[in-house]
């Protein structure tokens, strides 16, 4: 292939992608967040889902989950330059530790009269999702379980009216009796 | 309430900045004042133990207070404005980031509660400067602004060093509260730099390097940011071991260029001994260095014999381009001394003859031949007659970017640490001249001299109106080709010799400039001036800028071509018109 003149390497390496899920603990302090995401945009680092929150807020300590795809070396990069910020105490993989769960919520409005709403609340029940919110020609389901579940939930509401979902995001915690 | 007023303790955010930095050992702060730090200058104004240089322009500060730290191990402090004085600090950040440089920029803010209202000269400073520092700060309540400027200079100077920013705003410089000197719980307790080697690991490193039979020792930036101790132990671990030894452009300087295993500079422009060892060595001790771009070449191609030992305070750095056999997490200096010590105890000199004997023929290329004019100047001919001239003379060197900056590299030899700065990672035109200023302030004896290309010089110029003012009898030697020597060097290689905008058409008089800055101008058009010329230049005790004219069309070799290995460099004096061409065919990729 016939390249543009350049000083750097074009050719991409075609390593395989592996998806792991981080647990960061950071210091909750302003900015940190925007520390952490231009982190990824600048070295062009995905993030398929995070979520951050305040966990332990009499030491100021917020937990972030970041679920984020790459090569293994990408990944190992992702861990040490999390891990180098002044306000980040820990960087876990817990996709590596493999003892870990992982959880995540979504609210699922669905609209639909006769069948298909008798349908989507039988299926509802068969996943465990509560009702949350009903109108006479509408739900809102509030499910939690891992990504792959929300999604298999929200396929299946699909064709019975779904309006909108609102997902959280993945939170990870290892199992056990340790913290991270 | 109790009465405050007699605690010495109590004073105003500005007070407190001026009493940090006389904390801290401060004694030179490069800036420039505008609306949002006027409370902090006159604070300045009123004392005299912290010496402040005016600059032109704040990029002029920021490299300034780059080549102060480099040349003295110590950070390096800038202070400016909000807003636009904020924004052109940003290339001197990004700029002492790449290259490891500590830092410590106070910029003015606006008044918090105008903070996102668009003010006037306003920007969000923290945001901007965010990814181009190792942490910043911006201090909304005047009680918490001496922990955050005790932790900024911990932040910049520990682990590895790098730019920190913080950010003031003006009702937090006139705001009354509680200062208190440095103290250990200033710090983040998540922010615990490595020093100390794992000791197994250096166990491992010390079996590879007592085993082995081709190796080289490949040092960086990391060994002078350790500090003259690190030197000092890689001199000896050169001695211990009889390696070769070789370094990048941030690293030279470290071992002596008159040492005997000296192989030069590695990397793009470097030598052919030293990439032609590293190509072929079996263990590579890499201290302080990142595998960067510029010197692995293609990286799947890159030294594919070796173990690989790496030496490094940043973990980041690890595994980053290339993979190693042993990586070791600490201080260059610490981690040298610790493996000197178990090498001493439990290894014996290699036998490595046949090695040495490789390499004197890969040395007999001469690789940094050229040829002699007795018309025109050659650069590298420049640069050699400057090395001369200054040799005996307690000398700095700093450069622009581009080809003087390749070709000083070559040819200037240093001896010691600190000695050399120059824009390694980010490639800052425009760095020279203000990082000379900063070293001359923190050297007001010694000769410093800015090595410099016509068209980089013109960037930061105004700043010669600084060297004027404090009296700084700075050196601007610029090899003046009327060009933009790589760019135009590129283009030749890799576009079709299709000289798009390289060319410097209507160039400054130089000699007529320095008259009117109130320097002294000199000029050298043939060789036979070179030394007349050098010699008034060193003498003179005033500012300088030399107008070096030298050979226009001069290209910067050897060189390893696009997409290509260490092994395949080209040399100059194979570096006919097809050659050439050939080995830049397709423009394919790397380097």
């Amino acid at each position: 292939m016939n390249q543009p003149a350049s000083a750097y390497f074009l050719e991409e390496r075609h390593d395989p992608n592996e998806t792991h899920t981080l647990s960061v603990l950071v210091q909750n302090e302003p900015g940190v967040l925007a520390r952490v995401i231009g982190l990824f945009s600048g070295r062009g680092y995905n993030i398929d889902s995070l979520t951050v929150s305040e966990t332990e807020s009499h030491k100021h300590l917020s937990r972030i989950t970041i679920v984020t795809t790459g090569t293994p070396t990408v990944i190992e990069q992702i861990k040490h330059q999390l891990d180098r910020m002044i306000p980040v105490y820990r960087v876990v993989d817990m996709t590596i530790t493999g003892r870990s769960i992982e959880r995540e919520l979504a609210m699922v409005k669905v609209r639909g009269r006769g069948d298909s709403r008798v349908e989507a609340l039988r299926l509802a029940d068969a996943f465990r999702a509560r009702v949350i919110d009903a109108t006479t020609e509408s739900f809102v389901f509030e499910i939690t379980g891992n990504s792959s579940k929300i999604s298999q939930f929200i396929d299946l509401m699909r064709p019975l009216g779904l309006v909108e979902v609102s997902r959280t995001g993945v939170a990870a915690i290892g199992r056990g009796p340790e913290g991270m | 309430m109790t009465d405050k007023s007699n605690d010495p303790n109590q004073m105003t955010g500005a007070a407190m900045i001026v009493r940090a930095l006389i904390d801290h050992g401060v004694q030179h702060v490069f800036g420039y004042p505008g609306g949002a730090v006027l409370p902090i200058y006159d604070e300045i104004f009123q004392q005299s133990e912290v010496e402040h240089i005016l600059v032109r322009h704040e990029q002029g500060a920021g490299h300034a207070a780059e080549g102060y730290a480099r040349s003295t191990g110590k950070p390096g402090v800038v202070l400016v404005t909000s807003g636009p004085g904020a924004t052109n600090m940003v290339t001197p950040l990004t700029d002492a980031l790449m290259d490891s440089i500590p830092l410590v920029c106070i910029t003015g803010q606006v008044p918090t509660h105008l903070i996102g209202n668009d003010a006037f000269q306003e920007c969000d400073t923290v945001g901007i400067t965010r990814p181009c520092t190792k942490h910043n700060w911006l201090v909304r309540d005047v009680n918490d602004l001496a922990k955050v400027l005790h932790e900024a200079f911990y932040v910049a100077t520990t682990g590895r060093p790098g730019p920190v920013v913080v950010d003031v705003p003006k009702d937090v410089q006139f705001a009354v509260g509680t200062y208190h000197p440095p103290r250990k719980s200033d710090v983040h307790v998540s922010y615990t730099p490595r020093v100390k080697g794992d000791a197994a690991q250096i166990r491992k490193a010390v079996a590879l390097l007592a085993a082995a039979k081709r190796p080289v020792i490949y040092s960086g930036g990391g060994v002078i940011n350790s500090g003259p101790e690190a030197s000092k132990l890689l001199r000896e671990l050169v001695d211990v071991t009889g390696f070769p030894i070789t370094s990048t452009l941030m690293g030279l300087g470290a071992y002596p260029a008159t040492g005997k295993n000296w192989l030069g500079m590695l990397g793009m422009h470097g030598t052919y001994e030293a990439n032609m060892t590293m190509h072929g060595c079996d263990v590579m001790l890499c201290v302080g260095a990142r595998f960067d771009d510029r010197i692995t070449g293609r990286t799947d191609a890159f030294s594919p014999g070796s173990k690989k030992i790496h030496i490094d305070i940043d973990p980041s750095s690890i595994n980053k381009n290339i993979r190693v056999d042993v990586p070791i997490i600490g201080d260059a200096g610490n981690v040298l001394g610790d493996l000197l010590q178990v090498f001493r105890a439990e290894a014996k000199k290699p036998d490595i003859k046949s090695w040495w004997q490789e390499i004197a023929t890969w040395r007999a290329r001469n690789s940094l031949a050229y040829k002699k004019s007795n018309d025109v100047i050659l650069p590298q001919y420049a640069i050699q007659k400057l090395f001369e001239a200054t040799r005996g003379h307690d000398t700095y060197i700093t450069t622009e970017v581009g080809q003087h900056q390749m070709w000083a590299a070559q040819f200037f030899g240093f001896e010691e640490p600190h000695r050399w700065m120059t824009s390694g990672g980010l490639g800052t035109m425009g760095y020279g001249l203000p990082a000379a200023l900063g070293v001359q302030v923190a050297h007001p004896n010694s000769l410093v001299i800015d090595i410099a290309g016509d068209a980089s010089v013109q960037m930061t110029m105004q700043e010669m109106s600084t060297a004027v003012q404090f009296e700084l009898p700075i050196k601007i030697f610029i090899l003046n080709n009327q060009y933009m020597g790589m760019v135009r060097q590129w283009q030749q290689l890799l576009h079709g010799n299709r000289l798009s905008h390289s060319y410097s058409e209507a160039l400054p008089d130089f000699v007529k400039l320095a008259d009117a800055f109130g320097c002294v101008g000199i000029q050298a058009i043939k060789p036979g001036d070179l030394d007349g010329a050098l010699k008034e230049m060193i003498k003179v005790k005033r500012p300088v800028l030399f107008d070096c004219r030298v050979a226009a069309l001069e290209n910067c070799f050897p060189m390893i071509p696009s997409g290509k290995a260490h092994n395949e460099m080209l040399l100059p004096a194979e570096a006919t018109d097809e050659a050439t061409a050939a080995a830049f065919a397709g423009g394919k990729a790397l380097v």
